[in-house]
């Protein structure tokens, strides 16, 4: 591929928008792209936005996929509000995406697909392409899938099979556009048709094709380049939230050597991790593909039992069925990390949608005075700590502990500065082999002074064969207790135990220390909130951020930097679950501002809600 | 016990060594008495250390069965033991894990686990204590209840047709699946000790009365005076006989998917090690809810791989492919795929 010959342009910042139908393979191609600008060095975010059917009806709006990438120079916290580019591969990807483009935008569409018959599917009488109606952006016809067959017709291949490469063709023009590094696209391919070299050679020569039309075509005068950011110096590897947090509790299970135990049923957007821990036995996983919901916490908690760290995996339908057994593990004080990737509900709801409205179910949902610890990762790559401080959590102090994942960080990917495996928290625990009394008897319910856990006694230990169950316990024996105040106790005891959980100081991003207004958020968030606090500052606009990953216990600081401001606003995916929270046990009369569309707030909704507050209070 | 993982202690027990400090609060009069001590007598035999051994229960009356057992026990919750008792077993090859559960424990709340239990083979020891009620919660029919039952939900009869339990167990593909009779101890013991020797699920119903709210269910088969008219006793290379002088045999009419009973004629041979379970599911159908003809021992015992061995296999196999140490291992893990470095 020779060197490019035309104007180079500088950017600071690109926001590309890959749309097709769901069977053109645009998550795919996104995460090529993604890739490629990685191995550059620039920042990266990305959004994957993908419809529940595995495939809608072709060429219709139901049916369209896409993948969002956002790279800069600089860091950056979200994957961008608006694209700068749209390829669009066909008549309905055109249609479900214009509104979301800034005027002047590019917009590269697939010609080939503007047939009558697709622009009637989406309900367009002409040709958006002929009729004017996309005079406010910059428009490049392309005959895509016309001239990746053209480049295929020596290669053996169908037609129809030819076309199917079309979204290399694409790949390799924004790959030329944007000046990405191509090779570990190459090597993808080889690796992905490792037993198909006629379509290594194909995708190949169709990515290449589509790097020589750039060059050559005169509908694109100009080539960009954005230089690599500034990132703290290490290795780095693009990675997805689901991913990240797999990883998370492989590294957990090591750093606590014991094995591994999950159970999980089906569900979108949680099956990812179940797939990456199945690939993980020479870890000592155990994976288990349960019958429902309710055998999947089950089983992890009947590992548990038996000395493995249990962990399930689920999203918010899950976790409804899953209730009744968190409270058998709330009595039964014994570790257990259930891993709750929300999507948009109630019911059914919009599974590939992302929400944050499962908080106060992972708060109050379930039966009697059932308190348990709540954590939630801020970004993609922090899924990986977070699941590592959930098993911490889990297995210091015995209890339940809720990671609160959403779809946005769950397929949203980004740079993760790869850590030390030695740096991680050290989670080894020291299971009970003697008997805990001066007179030689095994109390189960007698508790560590300083964790308030109990020991954790496993099966196959001489001497400490107990009982335990669901029924309320008498303090220290374990035994069944039907005493009034034994229970008061009990249910008291139960309550300390998680609120006495120490953890971090909430910390407050406030670089010039003159902001009144606070925004506090939770979970994945973080990314939405910053940028849009960071555009205000620049405008010369101070407002203050603080993020919460312990959201039960909350941070013993958190009422005091509330009171410090006199405005706190709380921007969540839900009606104000945190809200709820927040001003019940503070008093603070903290303002709520709330998306529950399914899509994660841009930064520039957030910008100009909190714009208002900082000049109006 | 069948399970070459599980340890075996050199020291003898004791029925006394199984019994627990708690005091047993069954109501005076409970099947429940009796299998208790009928499990507490057979314990010894199977010499596996008392550590080793866990009773995982849901909820019933049957249920409080693990806070008798001088064991490791689990009083979980409602339908979920088989759940719960599979996640325990598959990552603790080392433990003899028992479920103790009943009709209502089993088969309604928890009938998915039950069957899915069964199907994977997981080597667990499953008592269903089935006294076709539900007790603890004073005197509703249960999934076992005879069509037309009047209790307290159903004061003008159920209109639900029971389960077989013997027939589910097998349609889940169950590998070991028997019967017995709570007031006939010797019996118990020796389905318990066939069970235990089984490698993988053995599912056990237990006839069991409820003196308080369905007494007198299994008469027909227990008073003296009728039981040998009804009970069918199957023994492994026995013809199929019973009543006096063995009069009935049980038969395989030609032409016929199932078995028959019938005066004279040649009975079958009983063998429960027939790979087809359409043998011991034919067996199971002699009986419904009459009792009128109920054979009680193993119908089926045959081998499968355990869901146990294979989940171990398939980690052991892993690990003595791994290289390096875990934290090593787990380095190459985050640092794999497309990386790069800045300075």
């Amino acid at each position: 591929m020779a060197a490019p010959a035309k104007r180079v342009e500088q950017l600071d910042r690109v926001v590309i928008r890959f749309a097709g139908d769901s069977g053109d393979g645009m998550q795919l191609t996104g995460d090529r792209f993604t890739s490629e600008t990685a191995q550059l060095g620039n920042d990266i975010s990305t959004l994957p936005n993908f419809p529940a059917e595995i495939r809608a009806p072709a060429g219709t709006l139901p049916g369209v996929s896409s993948f969002q990438v956002h790279f800069a120079d600089y860091d950056i916290l979200t994957p961008g509000d608006a694209p700068n580019v749209l390829v669009a591969m066909n008549p309905a990807a055109l249609k479900a995406n214009l509104a979301d483009l800034p005027a002047g935008a590019d917009i590269i569409v697939n010609t080939d697909e503007f047939t009558k018959r697709n622009l009637a599917k989406v309900g367009y009488a002409v040709s958006p392409l002929e009729d004017g109606a996309l005079g406010d952006w910059s428009v490049h016809p392309v005959a895509l899938t016309s001239m990746t067959v053209a480049a295929l017709a020596d290669s053996g291949l169908s037609k129809k099979d030819a076309e199917r490469a079309k979204n290399m063709f694409a790949l390799g023009l924004l790959s030329w556009m944007y000046s990405r590094p191509y090779a570990s696209t190459l090597r993808f391919l080889e690796r992905k048709f490792a037993k198909r070299p006629e379509l290594v050679a194909a995708n190949k020569a169709a990515f290449q094709a589509g790097w020589n039309y750039g060059e050559t075509t005169e509908s694109f005068s100009v080539r960009y380049e954005v230089k690599p950011a500034k990132m703290l110096p290490g290795t780095y590897r693009n990675i997805t939230g689901n991913a990240a947090l797999a990883l998370g509790l492989v590294a957990a299970g090591v750093r606590a050597k014991l094995p591994v135990f999950l159970g999980a049923y089906p569900i979108t957007p949680a099956s990812d991790i179940l797939h990456e821990l199945s690939k993980h036995k020479k870890f000592g996983i155990t994976t288990m593909q349960a019958e429902d919901e309710i055998a999947a916490v089950g089983a992890a908690l009947g590992a548990s039992y038996g000395g493995a760290l249990g962990v399930t995996t689920t999203s918010g339908p899950g976790v409804a069925l899953k209730g009744e057994t968190i409270s058998l593990a709330i009595a039964l004080e014994l570790p257990l990390v259930i891993v709750d990737v929300q999507r948009a509900g109630p019911s059914t709801g919009m599974p590939t949608k992302t929400e944050q409205a499962d908080l106060n179910m992972a708060l109050y949902g379930r039966h009697g005075e059932a308190p348990l610890a709540v954590i939630a990762p801020k970004s993609p790559s922090d899924c990986f700590h977070a699941a590592i401080e959930a098993a911490r959590i889990a297995l210091t102090y015995r209890t339940p502990v809720i990671l609160l994942s959403d779809n946005y960080v769950a397929n949203g990917s980004e740079p993760w500065l790869l850590p030390e495996v030695s740096e991680l928290p050290d989670l080894q625990v020291s299971f009970a082999t003697e008997p805990n009394t001066e007179d030689g008897r095994f109390l189960p319910y007698l508790r560590d002074p300083e964790t308030m856990a109990r020991p954790w006694a496993v099966p196959g230990t001489p001497g400490l064969e107990h009982r335990i169950g669901g029924l309320e316990k008498a303090d220290k024996t374990g035994d069944i207790s039907y005493d009034p105040a034994n229970h008061d106790f009990m249910v008291r005891t139960r309550a300390a135990r998680i609120e006495n959980i120490p953890v971090p100081d909430v910390e407050v991003e406030d670089p010039d220390e003159n902001a009144r207004v606070l925004v506090l958020g939770w979970g994945s968030t973080y990314g939405p909130i910053g940028a849009a606090c960071r555009a205000l500052r620049q405008r010369g606009l101070p407002v203050a951020q603080a993020h919460l990953r312990h959201l039960a216990p909350l941070p013993a600081n958190l009422g005091e930097v509330l009171k410090a401001y006199d405005k706190v606003v709380i921007p969540e995916m839900n009606l104000g679950q945190l809200a709820h929270v927040v001003r019940a046990r503070y008093l603070v009369d903290a303002v709520p501002f709330n998306q529950v569309s399914g899509l994660p707030f841009t930064a520039a909704t957030l910008e100009n809600m909190l714009e208002d507050v900082v000049k109006n209070g | 016990m069948a399970s070459p993982t599980i340890p075996i202690t050199p020291v003898k027990l004791t029925a006394k060594d199984f019994k627990s400090d708690q005091e047993v609060r069954w109501c005076p009069g409970c099947g429940d008495y009796a299998i208790l001590a009928a499990v507490q007598g057979f314990m010894p035999e199977l010499g596996i250390p008392r550590e080793n051994i866990v009773f995982v229960s849901g909820i019933g009356c049957s249920s409080r069965f693990p806070y008798y057992m001088n064991t490791y026990g689990m009083h979980s919750i409602h339908g979920r033991a088989p759940a719960i008792a599979t996640g325990l077993s598959a990552s603790r090859p080392d433990l003899s894990v028992w479920v103790v559960t009943g009709d209502g424990d089993a088969l309604s709340i928890g009938g998915n686990h039950l069957i899915h239990a069964l199907r994977r083979n997981v080597n667990l020891k499953i008592l269903l204590f089935n006294n076709r009620i539900y007790g603890l919660t004073k005197g509703q029919y249960s999934p076992t209840s005879e069509l037309g039952k009047i209790t307290k939900s159903t004061p003008v009869g159920s209109n639900d047709a029971p389960f077989n339990p013997l027939s589910l167990a097998l349609g889940a593909e169950a590998t070991f699946v028997a019967r017995t009779i709570d007031s006939d101890r010797k019996h118990l013991q020796s389905v318990l000790r066939a069970a235990a020797e089984h490698e993988g699920s053995a599912f056990v119903e237990i006839y069991q009365n409820c003196n308080i709210f369905n007494d007198g269910a299994f008469e027909l088969i227990k008073d003296p005076g009728t039981r040998d008219e009804h009970l069918i006793r199957l023994e492994q290379g026995e013809p199929i006989t019973f009543g006096a002088d063995n009069r009935y045999s049980v038969v395989h009419p030609e032409g016929s998917f199932g078995l028959q009973v019938q005066e004279g004629g040649t009975p079958l041979v009983h063998d429960a090690t027939v790979d087809d379970p359409a043998y011991a599911f034919a067996l199971s159908r002699l009986s419904g809810s009459d009792l009128n003809t109920t054979p009680i021992g193993v119908f089926r015992n045959v081998k499968r791989p355990t869901y146990d061995n294979l989940v171990q296999k398939q980690l052991q196999d892993a690990q003595a492919k791994a290289k390096g140490t875990q934290e090593q291992m787990l380095s190459d893990l985050l640092n794999a795929g497309d990386t790069w470095t800045i300075l």
